[in-house]
């Protein structure tokens, strides 16, 4: 306990000399690393998730609003929670996977609400239509790595994810809530 | 002795039989439906109608227990009775088994059953591919067997209806004038 303390006094009067040198974390752990998704289908919670995708991030605890973050993902990898909706989601109506393959999220502003948490506002691009997101989010370092967690909700309208006969809510809910847990190391 | 069943349990008894043959209906129909919102919807209510059934089968036996059925004619053969018991246990038995394996295939499959949209029915298995695609074998044979028994169910109700010309039938029907 003394030596926890002891090293938090000397980090905490490290940290305000040389904050400029603070650690970054930049590199993502692909297998740490996952985005969730869920949904409703006649008031059932569904539980899918993205099984590839791609992301850059640099994030520094002492210049979180200098952060940057991207995403692409995959949107092919998708499982829905069952083999026919994976199959189905890809196409057309869904995310006409074909001729949209990635969706996007590119940060914009971080505005830290203290303690750990951030939020991060970006804009997501999905089937050729973009929207402005705000995403909150939280880190939380872990030795050399850090974790960032976070979840927003998105309207599916919002990207016609979902046209045709799947276009109204009564089947499966406008609201995709999209759950994140990327993993960094520092340089 | 009474020589009919309770109004309550020919209530039960044909309230379960349209229940079993929607539900047998619908679930062979939608199976091979390609997805569509009116897939996912007919697959809510035929679960929504199975743990009807499920609670409708274990009223109907607590009713049971309280208001055991008519004896059997005097006139049937000691091996027919045994037949009709096993019969008759063999359908109980599926009416708890088919609905369970349903609500177990649900979870392993990763789609809760809730009930009318609205009552969440726990998830007593988490979810699992394998076990989920084993669990649909599972309810697809019970089914199976359901049919075949029910098949001799009728069978014999009209056996005895039409060749032993004995009440069996009739004493399952709605009575015009009640004897007591």
């Amino acid at each position: 306990m003394k030596h926890r303390l002891l090293g938090l006094a000397l980090a905490t009067a490290l940290a305000i000399p040389f904050s400029s040198h603070a650690v970054e974390y930049t590199t993502v752990q692909k297998d740490k690393s996952r985005i969730d998704f869920t949904y409703k289908q006649m008031g059932v919670t569904v539980d899918g998730k993205f099984r590839r995708f791609s992301s850059t991030l640099s994030f520094d605890p002492a210049k979180p609003t200098a952060a940057k973050a991207s995403f692409d993902v995959e949107l092919a990898s998708v499982d829905t929670g069952a083999p026919e909706g994976d199959q189905e989601v890809i196409g057309k109506p869904w995310f006409n996977a074909a001729a949209f393959p990635t969706a996007r999220f590119v940060s914009g502003a971080v505005k830290p609400l203290g303690g750990n948490r951030y939020e991060v506002a970006g804009e997501l691009s999905i089937k050729g239509k973009i929207q402005p997101v705000v995403v909150p989010a939280t880190f939380t370092a872990q030795g050399s790595s850090g974790v960032f967690e976070g979840s927003f909700t998105l309207r599916r309208a919002d990207f016609s994810i979902g046209e045709g006969s799947w276009a109204k809510f009564d089947i499966v809910a406008n609201d995709v809530v999209v759950k994140f847990r990327i993993t960094a190391n520092s340089k | 002795m009474s020589t009919h069943y309770t109004a309550t349990a020919k209530a039960l008894h044909w309230l379960m039989a349209a229940l079993i043959f929607g539900l047998l209906a619908l679930g062979f129909y939608m199976h091979d439906l390609p997805l569509s919102p009116e897939k996912l919807q007919l697959y809510s209510w035929h679960k929504w109608a199975g743990v009807s059934a499920f609670l409708l089968v274990l009223f109907r036996l607590a009713w049971r227990a309280g208001h055991p059925p008519p004896a059997l004619p005097a006139s049937m053969p000691a091996m027919l009775r045994v037949a009709a018991h096993a019969g008759h246990i063999a359908l109980y038995g599926l009416m708890l088994a088919i609905p369970l394996s349903g609500w177990l295939m649900s979870s392993a499959k990763g789609f809760q059953t809730v009930w009318f949209g609205v009552l969440p029915i726990p998830d007593l298995i988490g979810k699992d591919k394998a076990t989920g695609d084993l669990l649909q074998q599972v309810h697809m044979l019970l089914n199976l067997i359901l049919v075949l028994t029910l098949a001799g169910h009728i069978g014999a109700a009209l056996k005895h209806h039409f060749i032993d010309r004995d009440d069996i039938l009739t004493r399952m029907l709605p009575q015009r004038h009640p004897e007591n």
